[in-house]
């Protein structure tokens, strides 16, 4: 609700009248209004709002080690969305991102366990895993000219069924085996799963990459030729490829950057919780996509930004516990969940509408 | 596909140049301590194997991939088979209509005998009556205590999952809790649901039901730490599977809350951390036990027409309580994959 009463004001503005306008229309309307239209803001707007509606009907959600524990929610979604966005920016999407979090934790954990090394050696053929089913992903889409749809299920499948085989295969359980005692598992876990204290609140470091990763993801779209590579190949490919565009470089390097991130979760994972279950992941995708959406990336590409999925993943989080903390029903958890997020998409339509309208 | 064969080298190039580097750096980077080195070599339990001549068993259950527990029930089912001299055809599908195509492949090929979960009892009943009447003897093994009869098996093995949950109650009667929360990984399956509301019945404090989503454990982590902060007055965690327990571990460290944490269903992290107390104890139903005997009964009844449970009673196989003062017993099994 606190988020239309921002918008109110903007709308009641009249806009600047007519003759001034002929050329650089955008250029001339009022700041409030110009900052409307962005799709970041209407859903800044709703995680706003949900965010209201939570403090007031969940007292615990006052306390800061409660809302630590929101973010860090949030942040393992949100890691894994800002790829995804980028992607869906660029005009393609991948929905074998859940189950290659889990791939990339599988390698790392079964590779260091089975030959007993160091497992920073499991890591890091675990990156050179993940980006190579982004990159095989990507070549895929890009040489056959298929939809993403069909070679990412196709590959969705695939890790699915491999996690499994493998897994069991090497292991001779479906589980991996404990890797905590190993050499190097400290130092991997400071890098990927530590905690550090503000005040007494505990906060997990994955909030912080996840802010950094955003603010980077920002800049390279906002201020770099890559950035309008991405925004043109997800506009128009033929015309982007007219203009000199790499289309097939930047199309197969935002896939290995969903692999780069489907790497990063998964390391959080494996040391986070030591083992990895292989039947985990799926379901996933579905998850990073609709943050990246409901942070206003079109699912036909070309436009969106890296700091909507960031309120989108936060919303994802805020619901989620919100819910827990309000000690309400859970028997209605996934239906309130949907609810509160249409009730978003909503919020973020309007207010895009309401501020684009002249 | 002309252009295919340059670009795939290429992507295989860095892929073949890391292996040579890990191949490389094998003897730096090793670990000293865990790892495969250190695990001991055991070999699973093994009686022999009998003369009889080979008989085909179907095992055909609700299995959803990659789960610890169902691996447990199909190593206890291969041990039988290694020793009765049984091939077996292991298939699962947690889907109630591709179970029941999977048990008429069974049917149709003439298998010896099968052995079903009864998870969703109303899709396979039809199936079922096929089987009899195509004269292959069928029994039923972890799910559908209440059902297997009605149904026309022979014999059953598993947990009242109902029972299960009411032992646990009292059990955390027993040990002085006042308000525990129940949590379920998978919204609605029956018998995660039966189990809670069996620690509702006999436990004379407050039980509180928790859904989670089992597929993704961060958001299991988190979801456990929101309620125990939420609801400082919880004093026990109660999971329905080993690997949620291990993860509320984490979340009651988060929380700062005090509650303990007992769980359904064991694997081999969990009895370490049952004895290092971290979690309390588990109900074990055994699934090895429902395997093995399932597959060993079968055998029984061709080689010498015997009926376990005497074909009127089922035959439980839990719950057996797994604390600090039995855990080790159990351990070097769990650490083998069979407990």
């Amino acid at each position: 609700m606190s988020g239309t009463q921002h918008a109110e004001p903007a709308v009641g503005t009249p806009p600047a009248s007519g003759p001034q306008q002929a050329d650089g229309r955008t250029a001339r309307r009022p700041l409030a209004l110009r900052l409307l239209a962005r799709p970041e803001v209407g859903v800044f707007l709703g995680a706003v709002a949900v965010y209201v509606f939570f403090l007031i009907t969940a007292p615990p959600v006052r306390e800061g080690s409660a809302m630590a524990n929101v973010l860090y929610q949030s942040s393992t979604i949100g890691i894994m969305a800002l790829p995804v966005a980028l992607l869906m920016i660029g005009g393609e999407f991948d929905l074998s991102s859940g189950v290659a979090v889990i791939t990339s934790a599988l390698t790392a954990s079964m590779l260091s366990y089975q030959l007993t090394m160091n497992v920073w050696v499991g890591v890091v053929v675990a990156l050179m895993v993940s980006l190579g089913i982004g990159f095989l992903n990507g070549w895929m889409v890009v040489k056959t000219g298929l939809p993403s749809f069909l070679i990412t299920l196709g590959t969705f499948l695939i890790l699915q069924g491999v996690n499994l085989a493998v897994t069991k295969l090497v292991t001779t359980n479906v589980a991996t085996d404990d890797i905590s005692d190993m050499d190097g598992f400290g130092q991997a876990r400071k890098v990927f799963a530590s905690s550090f204290h503000i005040g007494d609140v505990q906060v997990k470091i994955t909030i912080v990459y996840w802010l950094v990763f955003a603010a980077l993801a920002t800049w390279v779209l906002l201020r770099t030729r890559y950035g309008n590579w991405v925004f043109a190949v997800g506009g128009n490919k033929e015309s982007a490829r007219a203009v000199g565009v790499p289309v097939t470089f930047t199309k197969i390097s935002l896939f290995m950057l969903v692999g780069f991130g489907a790497w990063f979760v998964g390391m959080h994972q494996l040391f986070t919780f030591n083992t990895v279950q292989s039947g985990e992941g799926v379901g996933q995708e579905l998850i990073y996509i609709s943050a990246a959406v409901i942070g206003g990336c079109l699912l036909t590409g070309g436009a969106g930004s890296a700091i909507g999925p960031v309120f989108g993943a936060f919303m994802f989080g805020m619901v989620q516990q919100g819910i827990v903390y309000a000690g309400w029903n859970p028997d209605w958890f996934k239906a309130f969940l949907g609810v509160m997020l249409l009730g978003a998409v909503l919020i973020n339509l309007w207010v895009s509408r309401t501020a684009t309208r002249r | 596909m002309d252009s295919s064969s340059p670009s795939r080298s290429r992507s295989i190039a860095p892929v073949v140049a890391m292996a040579a580097a890990v191949a490389l750096t094998l003897a730096g980077c090793s670990s000293s301590s865990g790892g495969k080195k250190s695990e001991e070599s055991a070999d699973g339990a093994s009686a022999g194997k009998a003369s009889t001549p080979q008989m085909t068993v179907a095992l055909v259950t609700h299995q959803s991939p990659g789960d610890t527990f169902w691996d447990i029930v199909r190593k206890g089912a291969e041990a039988a088979a290694a020793k009765d001299n049984v091939k077996l055809i292991y298939s699962a599908d947690p889907n109630a209509g591709n179970q029941a195509n999977l048990i008429q492949n069974a049917i149709d090929q003439k298998v010896d005998g099968i052995a079903v979960t009864l998870a969703k009892p109303d899709a396979l009943k039809d199936v079922i009556a096929k089987a009899k009447s195509s004269k292959i003897p069928v029994v039923g093994l972890n799910s559908g205590v209440s059902e297997w009869k009605n149904l026309g098996l022979m014999e059953f093995f598993g947990q009242d999952e109902t029972v299960a949950g009411e032992a646990l109650g009292n059990r955390l009667n027993t040990e002085g809790a006042k308000k525990a929360v129940c949590v379920i990984q998978e919204q609605g399956n029956i018998g995660l649901t039966q189990r809670c509301d069996g620690v509702k019945k006999t436990f004379k404090g407050t039980t509180e039901v928790l859904n989670v989503n089992g597929t993704d454990m961060p958001s299991v982590k988190s979801t456990i730490t929101a309620k125990l902060s939420q609801d400082k007055a919880i004093d026990y965690v109660v999971t329905l599977g080993a690997p949620f327990a291990l993860t509320s571990v984490q979340s009651v460290a988060d929380a700062g809350s005090k509650a303990k944490i007992a769980t359904f269903d064991l694997n081999k992290d969990l009895t370490g951390a049952i004895s290092k107390g971290t979690i309390q104890f588990a109900v074990d139903q055994q699934p090895y036990l429902q395997g093995y005997l399932a597959i060993d009964s079968l055998w029984l009844y061709k080689n010498n027409g015997n009926y376990m449970g005497g074909g009127e009673q089922p035959v439980l196989t839990g719950p057996a309580f797994v604390d600090k003062s039995n855990v080790e017993a159990v351990a070097a099994y769990a650490a083998k994959g069979t407990r």
